[in-house]
């Protein structure tokens, strides 16, 4: 228990001070590094609770999809060596009191919220059934999303189908001036456009686009 | 050292949750870092969705931590192609500077 104790605190710790970078950093392309080792501590933390394939499947799409597009687009944009100026214009500065007392009230009232929970005492006794099974994880998730939850299931990966082809219409760009191949225009080209049978007459030869 | 219960993961999933907001509030100089910040609001959200799962014995918060896990790659990946489209129109994604609405 002791080395669990050490385990969450230290990737808790990790996880705060790589959260305080991301928006603090002057550099986007840190604030994005600072955003993968966010989430693979927390990951971390998925796994050492007991929720592999949650954590796993953290890994697979943040750290490797997602945080990845984000390093794609701040590299692409060429953003990253704008200065961040928080504190230097004073148009910035009347949003940071607001910003703070707003999210200080959250965090207050959030503790508040964790700290007065009261649990009815027999709770962890009776429900903790995950531990009893002799399945995994992963196993006991398929058994319930591809059965309780099949239709969300699908409606999310709807979502995603929707996202994508979003995110290609959004970025599809017509340009001008590229040669490209055109299968409209070959298949609908007929005989007569390209061959035309003249009646030569001896000794004239044929005068071509007169 | 005391025992690590769920109010331990709560209060790391609050912590995260406060950092994702005031990196909203605070954030003057591109509107990537505001998107990263969703980003760790929906961690936040997430932790707490499994610790409740792990520690009540109900699988239904990670089966909905999946679902939020889909919806966020989605919103980055629209987000991000929105930006890319509003950085090829104006040439600056900086956040004081997109008032085209004047709102």
């Amino acid at each position: 228990m002791i080395a669990h104790s050490i385990f969450f605190y230290t990737f808790s710790i990790i996880a705060i001070v790589s959260a305080i970078m991301v928006t603090a950093s002057k550099n986007t392309v840190h604030s994005v590094f600072f955003l993968i080792l966010d989430f693979i501590s927390i990951s971390c933390l998925f796994i050492m609770i007991g929720a592999e394939f949650l954590g796993m499947i953290m890994l697979i799409v943040y750290v490797g999809a997602v945080a990845v597009l984000f390093l794609f687009v701040v590299m692409m944009l060429n953003v990253a060596q704008q200065k961040n100026q928080w504190f230097s214009s004073e148009a910035s500065s009347k949003h940071i009191p607001v910003g703070l007392i707003i999210s200080t009230l959250i965090f207050v009232e959030l503790i508040i919220v964790v700290g007065g929970w009261k649990y009815k005492p027999d709770l962890f006794d009776i429900n903790n059934s995950l531990g009893l099974a002799k399945v995994s994880n992963t196993h006991s998730l398929g058994q319930v999303l591809y059965t309780d939850y099949i239709h969300v299931f699908q409606i999310s990966g709807m979502i995603l189908l929707v996202a994508m082809i979003g995110a290609i219409v959004l970025t599809f760009r017509k340009r001008v001036g590229v040669k490209t191949q055109s299968y409209i225009k070959q298949i609908s080209r007929e005989r007569s456009d390209g061959v035309s049978v003249l009646n030569v007459e001896s000794n004239k030869g044929v005068k071509i686009d007169d | 050292m005391t025992e690590i219960g769920l109010g331990h993961y709560l209060t790391l999933g609050a912590i995260i949750f406060s950092i994702g907001i005031i990196g909203i509030f605070l954030n003057r100089k591109n509107i990537i870092v505001i998107l990263m910040s969703i980003e760790l609001i929906l961690l936040a959200v997430n932790i707490n969705l499994v610790s409740f799962s792990i520690f009540l014995g109900d699988l239904t918060g990670q089966v909905f931590t999946l679902f939020i896990l889909t919806v966020a790659a989605a919103e980055a990946a629209i987000g991000l192609a929105i930006i890319v489209v509003y950085y090829r129109n104006s040439g600056t994604i900086r956040v004081e500077h997109i008032d085209e609405l004047k709102g």
